[in-house]
């Protein structure tokens, strides 16, 4: 027996952002015309409490058995909406979404009435889409109690002390010989100067001596399989390979500095270092002694064409750096050379307050203008245009510090294609959604913080670590989670068992049954649909993305004018 | 010809592409509006059968796009992909098409302004080209390059041939690119004309000779075809005109 299909399509206005290019009217008015639709109506913000009360409203109301959202994407909002409609009762696969923000309001601005048109394919499409969707179970995993933590700095210690502290069970694994991470590099951290040593040894303390955290000094994670819940990881210790089997990974891999060679006399110019190592000075013999006048040079390296973004801790560290020297000896001169000044925030802003009250010259240089630096019999001599008094002053130092950039672990790249989870241009680590999924992956089960994901200060990776703990504590507290549904199923009538798809299977969840036959292991599928599109039979059918299903989607889009 | 306005549909993939195009959204990147999205989990997942027959119903051009190379969120998806596309683009030449018509790209999640430069430059060549032509011919070649793509031989040889030529065949024997796309262009070149023989025949019934003078081919050759579509139950002998046998197609089991 099939049952009448009743479809209900919502368009979203999102404020102004669709609405204010997209006629929503004329769209919601189009929808109601497509076969099947049984109702449509606009929302101010579909996916507002209020809108989501009016899908379920009408999901009973209009006795609707498929809904379709023309909002936005479905990469972020397709889970919300998809709730909403198992609470009314409706299985969530029978929910089908238009992404008539990012890919038409956003992307169509100055051409309305085609955006309009468009809007209305979309929709047109979805609903094509949504009359062939059929309801699919999710079956439930098993998530074993126990977290991965890569990297032991400020970071990954945080985040394995946390999943500790709720209760789970950590192997963390340390590149080096020593846990600590940059941190054992640092004399004082902004804003409050407290002592590096004294925020990184406790949580090294808290980790050596838990029971519940297992560290793999001078380890690397070289070998990655399985999936949420139940990761198989080979890591190689000093020992040899061994094996680990854990729920949920979290990357807290952290950054490098670039050593600045050639730049403003760096390794040719006796007296120029890096912040880095002038912390190091600090930390090993307190102070400065014999240096008068200091330049500090930021940006070095970065902010150009080849290393577009923003280290974040440079400025605030300069300004940290030239009132410890200020406060040490009022009388030195203390020039920091800046671009643009990124002290940001309550805390950062009072820093360079306090800097410039004590003296810090501040000198803006320009970006195609930059300073200069040549080794003199007396030290380092510092030239630099200001583009403000229109004149090139001529320093003496004593010592040039310069601000290196942080840059991504050179490992990265290797460890993204064990976890295959994605960099960005920049080759740091990339979360799934900057404002919506900030620590998680697109992957499940693997989270990211520190400065492995950005370069951030010791606050923010903290926090960062903590987020992601907690995230990674959310399956693991459970104990079992649903599987996605979208996975392949073969039809055994048609599968002559020639084997193409278990060749191609990049997850080996096809395997040969009994009678020679393919046969898909649903926990392990992970739904791309390779095998799908290429079973020369066509004896397997992709849930949710079915031929049919796509064939119908473009078809809609090519069917009217 | 200047206010034609293709009609483009774009297989983007879930996890970079679609990302890539929603970068673009976010960061409001204008591109031209005649892309009609269908998102698929991955690359990999487009058949060529897809294309082939939006092609064949009205679509002026067809993109796929997909995770970078090593960046695949489903490890070697994209690697597929890649080869169903070059079968894709063999079938669509094959039918008389510019090859161009369909294209292949790959696109990061962070490619918000590439994604836009790949429609735009893509939106830009379809526009030059022209729609694709609507007479019954080329829709006929269109649906036998389809058919072609649903063949049992095509779909094998596509889906060993990045394990074959990467890593040798079961008796340890290197099959080279070069040896293997022979071996594809010569089944292409078959199993297409095979089809089209067939869809020729369903829609009027003729004799060989009158087949290989509309297809421009040898007759020998037709006729070896028509045998082997005999063969298959795919055609049969329906009259006898005088001494010349008229072929018909039969219903597609």
């Amino acid at each position: 027996m099939t049952e009448e299909i009743r479809i209900g399509v919502f368009v979203c206005h999102c404020g102004v952002n669709i609405g204010g290019y997209v006629d929503v009217p004329s769209v919601v008015e189009y929808a109601e015309r497509l076969p099947d639709v049984a109702y449509a109506e606009p929302n101010l913000y579909t996916c507002s409490s209020d809108g989501l009360q009016k899908i379920q409203e009408a999901i009973e109301k209009h006795g609707l058995n498929r809904v379709v959202v023309a909002s936005c994407t479905p990469r972020t909002h397709e889970p919300l909406f998809q709730s909403a409609c198992e609470e009314a009762g409706l299985n969530r696969y029978l929910f089908e979404m238009a992404n008539i923000r990012d890919q038409c309001s956003w992307v169509h601005m100055r051409e309305p009435e085609k955006a309009t048109q468009k809007a209305k394919d979309l929709v047109r499409m979805a609903v094509a889409k949504a009359r062939l969707l059929v309801p699919e179970e999710e079956p439930e995993i098993d998530v074993l109690p126990k977290g991965l933590v890569i990297g032991g700095g400020v970071s990954g210690l945080t985040a394995a002390l946390s999943l500790m502290d709720q209760g789970f069970k950590v192997h963390l694994v340390e590149r080096e010989g020593r846990l600590g991470g940059t941190l054992l590099k640092l004399d004082k951290l902004f804003p409050s100067n407290v002592k590096a040593s004294e925020v990184i040894d406790p949580l090294v303390e808290r980790v050596e001596e838990s029971n519940d955290v297992t560290v793999h000094l001078d380890s690397k994670v070289s070998d990655v399989k399985g999936f949420i819940g139940n990761f198989d990881v080979v890591v190689d210790t000093p020992g040899g390979p061994e094996k680990l089997n854990v729920g949920t990974i979290i990357v807290a891999t952290g950054a490098g500095y670039l050593s600045p060679e050639g730049l403003y006399g760096y390794g040719r110019v006796e007296g120029v270092v890096t912040q880095l190592e002038l912390e190091q000075t600090f930390k090993e013999v307190g102070g400065l002694e014999g240096v008068e006048t200091l330049v500090m040079i930021q940006c070095v390296g970065s902010r150009n064409e080849e290393r577009a973004y923003c280290s974040r801790v440079c400025c605030t560290e300069a300004m940290k750096n030239a009132i410890r020297l200020l406060e040490k000896d009022p009388r030195r001169d203390v020039y920091i050379l800046y671009r643009d000044l990124q002290t940001y925030g309550i805390e950062f802003s009072a820093m360079e307050f306090d800097a410039k009250k004590r003296g810090a010259r501040l000198v803006m240089y320009d970006k195609d203008r930059p300073p200069e630096v040549t080794g003199e019999e007396k030290g380092p001599l510092v030239r630099v245009y200001s583009p403000l008094l229109d004149e090139e002053l001529t320093i003496e130092a004593d010592m040039v510090v310069l601000a290196a950039p942080i840059v991504p672990n050179v490992d990265n790249e290797a460890l993204s294609r064990h976890l295959k989870v994605p960099l960005n241009s920049d080759g740091f680590f990339m979360e799934a959604h900057v404002k919506l999924r900030p620590v998680d992956f697109a992957t499940d089960g693997v989270y990211v913080c520190g400065t492995a994901h950005s370069p951030k200060e010791v606050g923010e990776s903290v926090y960062q670590a903590k987020a992601a703990a907690s995230r990674a504590g959310i399956p693991m507290a459970r104990g079992s989670l649903k599987a996605a549904a979208i996975t392949s199923v073969v039809d055994e009538d048609r599968c002559c068992g020639c084997g193409t798809c278990i060749e191609m299977c990049p997850y080996n969840a096809i395997t040969k049954n009994e009678r020679g036959l393919a046969q898909v292991e649903p926990a392990v599928c992970k739904g791309c649909g390779v095998c799908g599109a290429s079973c020369p039979e066509g004896a397997i059918t992709m849930r949710h993305f079915t031929d049919e299903q796509l064939e119908a989607q473009g078809l809609a889009a090519i069917g009217e004018a | 010809m200047s206010d034609f306005e293709p009609k483009i549909i774009g297989f983007l993939c879930n996890w970079c592409s679609y990302a890539g195009a929603d970068l673009a959204g976010v960061s409001r990147i204008q591109y031209p509006s005649n892309i009609r999205v269908i998102r698929v989990m991955c690359s990999g997942r487009v058949d060529p059968v897809m294309p082939l027959g939006f092609l064949a119903e009205g679509a002026d051009g067809v993109m796929i796009t997909g995770c970078h190379i090593g960046d695949c969120h489903y490890i070697d998806g994209n690697l597929y992909a890649r080869r169903k596309f070059g079968l894709l683009r063999r079938l669509v030449e094959k039918a008389g098409l510019e090859p161009e018509r369909v294209m292949l790209e790959w696109v990061s999640a962070s490619e918000g302004q590439r994604f836009a430069e790949i429609v735009t430059e893509f939106t830009e060549r379809i526009r030059g080209l022209g729609p694709v032509a609507c007479d019954e011919e080329t829709r006929l070649n269109l649906r036998a390059a389809k058919a072609a793509a649903e063949e049992y031989r095509l779909r094998a040889l596509v889906g060993k041939e990045e394990k074959l030529v990467e890593r040798g065949n079961v008796y340890g024997d290197d099959v080279t690119q070069e040896e293997f796309d022979r071996i594809m262009d010569e089944a292409v070149e078959t199993e297409y004309t095979r089809n089209r023989i067939r869809l020729m025949l369903a829609r009027e019934p003729m004799s060989v000779k009158e087949l290989a003078y509309r297809m421009g081919e040898e007759p020998g050759n037709v006729l070896s075809h028509v045998a082997s579509l005999r063969q298959r139950g795919w055609v049969a002998l329906l009259e006898l005109q005088g001494n010349t046998p008229i072929y018909h197609a039969m219903e597609a089991s």
